[in-house]
């Protein structure tokens, strides 16, 4: 039998675009097989995609050149309604995909669509219903369920169809944690117990490197590079931490799972655990491990005092924070404080109050009890809620969840400038900011053609122009890759040692663990934990990153922080505290 | 089954609750007697309030209700301000402005009064009426039940109607984003900065939805020979145009006979005819496609008793089913009308219930 995929030197150039999206790209995959789609944003990766399913060129556009079969039949004479039955495509966000209202008529949509006849469909739609476990919630409205439920749903209304290939564009980019596991032992299900073949594209490799049997690593020109996982990890750029871990201690194998890691890391942690714990008299994060379970209930625990440029002054205050939604109690009085200079995560299943505790904090989103006060640059206290809008800008910034909402003009040019107006900022103030968090964006771009990473930036510049003390970002790392995401850390570390005070919300426990000084995580409203992030993060099997995994109990978080102590004779380590601050925070940050 | 009072659980076919409120409709539509006109609106009610799924169309009915008040309120305030004033029991006098050809204000006495709350109540049970059926009949589930020539067109209406809660969505979200920007979120100039970002976001979702759709199958047919096209179009666009003339005969009584009822009839036949050969193309199924059985006969039938019995009354005894405001007098009680409207109640006793969702509906 032929590969379930084939692509032959395709080539694909959409109009107006001065590089081919692809470039003589020759992928197989074989039956069974999952294969594992890397590259940054704006790669390829999504065309790469749409060409196994025939929406590329069919429905996008532009000129292909190659071959392409999927299951032995040509896209060149395939359109993609054609392929219904052997192809399913799952796209990032599930809502935007559903087509009819429940949960029972949009697994049999695809089948109704084939004319299959009514008993058979019936037959298939139980057995998906069950395959995958969402039988009770056969008669729910597809918008009542949760992202994970909706996506499983999305994936077993094309399931029911029998599909031979399993196209899935990021499908756990939009959810939770818990959401995105439940997708993800789905996958693995599909693929260990029916040997689907999945072809996966997924920005948080940490999640998905350890299920590859082949990977797909499409360059930035457009290149594509197929390997076995371990080869394909061994030198590309984009690689979860474990890898990198792998990487940085030479291990042969390459781990590729925080299992593997673990075990191939006892020799390591025995020479950790005599660099970095036996140090009590020293100001190094396992200090805080030590004897900080009290600090926990101190808001700016986090905060050693060492040499400093700015103090740690409370930038806001909130007391008693209550938010309800109708019937809902979102926040249920949460007192909680920003210092100048400290980055807060806050953590939390969706729906445990995050974004409205942010909303609140911010002053525009509801806010039905408890106090908020801002810490003006003149030393006063003002609530923003109180202020209007414009005034409100510059006690607190808000970048949404959905940055882009915040532009509505055609070019980045006019935007800067509108932003410079609406702040009363000198000319020039918003443009400069941009070109400190993403240099060399054009001016007569149009935002919405900017990557994800651009368009946060833009957004971040204009929040910024108005310098407000405290900065609040809602989910800022969706949609960002790799790179983006360090973009990201580095701005804020900027913004620290400016003295701005930061609260982000965030499911990106990678992120939080190089961003965060404390970690705040909620459960239905209430704050369960805040304390410094090294001490949550490494004391959590749910937030802790793979590097703590696989390091516990030696409490280092980035693989940056574990290079820094191989690379440190461990006499250093006890003698010069600041010197340690250094490297264990390679941002900087630590050295407060 | 067999032995049990109350079927099991399922989802009645729409059409029958349908031709159930349209029959209910047409009996109220006959009258002015607020006797019959609020036994109609309370058989509407009971059986909405027995029989209504857990959609969120099934708990708009409370919405027709408040629709049919204010509708009888417009209608009396209208006839206080420009309405034909007769009677003889004179309530108040405002002052009055003449105008060319029309008077308002002026006196008003109770006849009038009565007769224009008694005109708004009939409109208002009409609405009401048409409320239960879509409480009852889930509207997207109607749809299902067109034929497969019209496949296409319902689900296109399907996603208008899906779509609508989320553009309301991205506009609050929009508005949010503005106020962050400092903006008010209100006043006429944020009009454009906030359509703009909420325009992008639905033709971005359209996009979305139509590559999905694409990729699921939709729009899959059997090519159709050119002749039989052409055939499709002759047939459906004559009959329209017939049953158009039919329905102008009907209505006119001066028309010659052979235009009204035969012309509608054959008019409607030609677009069935149309609709089934432009069908052959779709090549689709309908999963659990609604039965059509013994509680739907009933259910349709109680409707259209209600009508039949009016009719009959107005055969009988036209003037019972009238408010005598002229002079005023108490409203007659007709057994037969009366009959046929409870009659119209029994889907609340006798149809069965639809499913109950198995798990709450999140918050």
């Amino acid at each position: 039998m032929s590969p379930v995929v084939v692509l032959d030197d395709v080539t694909i150039r959409y109009a107006a675009s001065p590089r081919p999206a692809l470039r003589s790209a020759s992928v197989v995959v074989e039956e069974g097989e999952l294969a594992l789609l890397v590259g940054r944003t704006g790669s390829g990766k999504s065309t790469l995609l749409g060409t196994i399913s025939g929406r590329v060129p069919h429905f996008t556009g532009g000129h292909l050149s190659g071959r392409v079969t999927v299951a032995g039949l040509d896209t060149r004479t395939h359109r993609p309604r054609d392929l219904a039955g052997i192809v399913g495509v799952v796209a990032q966000d599930p809502m935007a995909g559903f087509v009819t209202d429940t949960v029972e008529e949009e697994l049999a949509y695809t089948l109704e669509q084939l004319a299959v006849d009514p008993p058979t469909m019936r037959r298939r739609v139980e057995e998906v219903l069950d395959l995958m476990g969402i039988a009770e919630l056969r008669d729910a409205p597809l918008r009542d369920l949760s992202g994970g439920e909706q996506q499983r749903v999305a994936i077993g209304a094309v399931l029911t169809a029998g599909p031979r290939l399993l196209v899935l564009d990021e499908p756990t980019s939009a959810l939770d944690p818990v959401g995105a596991q439940d997708v993800l032992a789905t996958v693995t299900r599909l693929v260990h117990d029916l040997g689907l073949t999945v072809v996966m594209s997924e920005h948080r490799l940490e999640r998905v490197a350890g299920l590859a049997d082949t990977v797909l690593a499409v360059a930035e020109d457009g290149t594509v590079r197929q390997g076995e996982p371990r080869s394909v990890f061994a030198d590309l750029a984009l690689a979860p931490p474990v890898v990198e871990l792998g990487r940085v201690a030479g291990w042969q194998p390459l781990p590729l799972t925080v299992r593997e890691a673990r075990r191939a890391a006892t020799d390591l942690r025995d020479q950790l655990v005599t660099t970095v714990t036996l140090s009590p008299e020293t100001a190094t994060p396992p200090t805080h491990l030590a004897d900080g379970t009290d600090q926990g209930a101190h808001p700016t625990a986090g905060l050693t005092a060492t040499a400093s440029a700015h103090a740690p002054t409370t930038a806001l205050q909130a007391t008693g924070v209550t938010v309800r939604h109708g019937e809902v109690d979102a926040v249920r009085g949460i007192d909680l404080s920003l210092a100048g200079g400290e980055v807060v995560a806050l953590m939390g299943r969706n729906g445990s109050g995050k974004s409205s505790l942010l909303w609140a904090l911010h002053g525009s989103g509801p806010r039905t009890g408890g106090e908020v006060l801002v810490t003006t640059p003149d030393g006063s206290h003002t609530d923003p809620a109180d202020a209007a809008p414009r005034t409100r800008r510059r006690l607190v910034g808000l970048v949404p969840q959905s940055a882009p909402d915040l532009l509505y003009l055609d070019t980045v040019a006019a935007e800067c400038a509108q932003s410079d107006h609406e702040s009363a900022a000198t000319t020039g103030t918003t443009r400069a900011l941009l070109d400190r968090l993403a240099p060399g964006i054009p001016g007569a771009q149009h935002p919405r053609d900017l990557s994800e990473g651009q368009q946060l930036a833009l957004v971040l510049a204009i929040q910024l122009a108005t310098t407000p003390p405290v900065l609040l970002l809602d989910e800022p790392t969706r949609g960002l890759d790799h790179p983006g995401k360090e973009a990201l850390a580095t701005l804020l570390a900027h913004l620290t040692t400016d003295g701005h005070a930061v609260a982000l919300a965030t499911h990106d426990v990678e992120f939080a663990a190089t961003v965060a000084d404390r970690v705040v995580v909620l459960s239905r409203g209430h704050v369960v934990t805040d304390g410094p992030a090294r001490e949550v993060l490494t004391e959590s099997p749910e937030f802790a990153p793979q590097v703590a995994a696989v390091l516990a109990p030696v409490p280092l978080l980035t693989v940056a922080e574990v290079a820094a102590c191989l690379t440190t004779p461990p006499v250093e380590v006890s003698d010069d505290p600041a010197a340690v601050s250094d490297y264990l925070e390679p941002d900087g940050r630590g050295a407060r | 089954m067999a032995g049990r009072i109350t079927p099991l659980p399922r989802h009645l076919h729409p059409v029958a609750w349908w031709v159930w409120a349209i029959g209910l409709a047409v009996a109220v539509s006959r009258t002015t007697n607020p006797l019959l006109l609020g036994l109609g609106i309370g058989v509407a009610a009971l059986v909405v309030s027995a029989k209504r799924g857990s959609s969120p169309w099934a708990r708009a009915f409370g919405l027709y209700l408040w629709l049919g008040v204010f509708i009888v309120a417009v209608r009396v305030v209208l006839h206080v301000l420009v309405g034909y004033k007769f009677g003889t029991h004179r309530l108040w006098t405002l002052p009055s402005v003449d105008l060319p050809g029309i008077t308002l204000l002026g006196p008003v006495h109770l006849e009038g009064l009565l007769a224009a709350a008694v005109e708004g109540l009939r409109l208002a049970s009409i609405i009401v009426c048409i409320g239960a059926a879509n409480a009852l009949a889930n509207p997207k589930r109607l749809l299902r039940a067109l034929p497969g020539a019209l496949h296409e067109v319902g689900t296109a209406v399907v996603i208008a109607v899906t779509v609508a809660p989320q553009l309301a969505e991205s506009v609050q979200r929009v508005r949010r984003a503005r106020v962050l920007r400092g903006d008010g979120g209100t006043g006429l100039r944020s009009v454009g900065r906030v359509a703009l970002p909420v325009l992008q976001d639905t033709l971005d979702r359209s996009l979305l939805l139509a590559s999905a759709m694409d990729s699921r199958g939709y729009g899959r047919r059997v090519e159709q020979p050119p002749a039989a096209r052409r055939l499709t179009g002759a047939l459906t666009l004559v009959g329209l145009a017939g049953a158009a003339v039919g329905t102008y005969g009907l209505l006119d009584g001066t028309a010659p006979a052979a235009t009204g009822a035969p012309m509608l009839v054959g008019g409607l036949a030609l677009c069935a005819l149309g609709l089934w050969v432009g069908g052959r193309s779709v090549r689709r199924t309908v999963y659990r496609r609604d039965r059509w059985g013994g509680p739907e006969w009933l259910v349709a039938a109680s409707g259209v008793v209600a009508a039949v019995a009016m009719f009959a009354q107005q055969h009988r005894d036209p003037m019972a089913l009238v408010l005598p405001v002229d002079p005023i007098g108490l409203p007659a009680l007709p057994l037969l009308v009366v009959g046929g409207l409870l009659v119209a109640a029994l889907p609340a006793f006798l149809a069965p219930d639809p499913p109950r969702p198995r798990r709450e509906v999140r918050g």
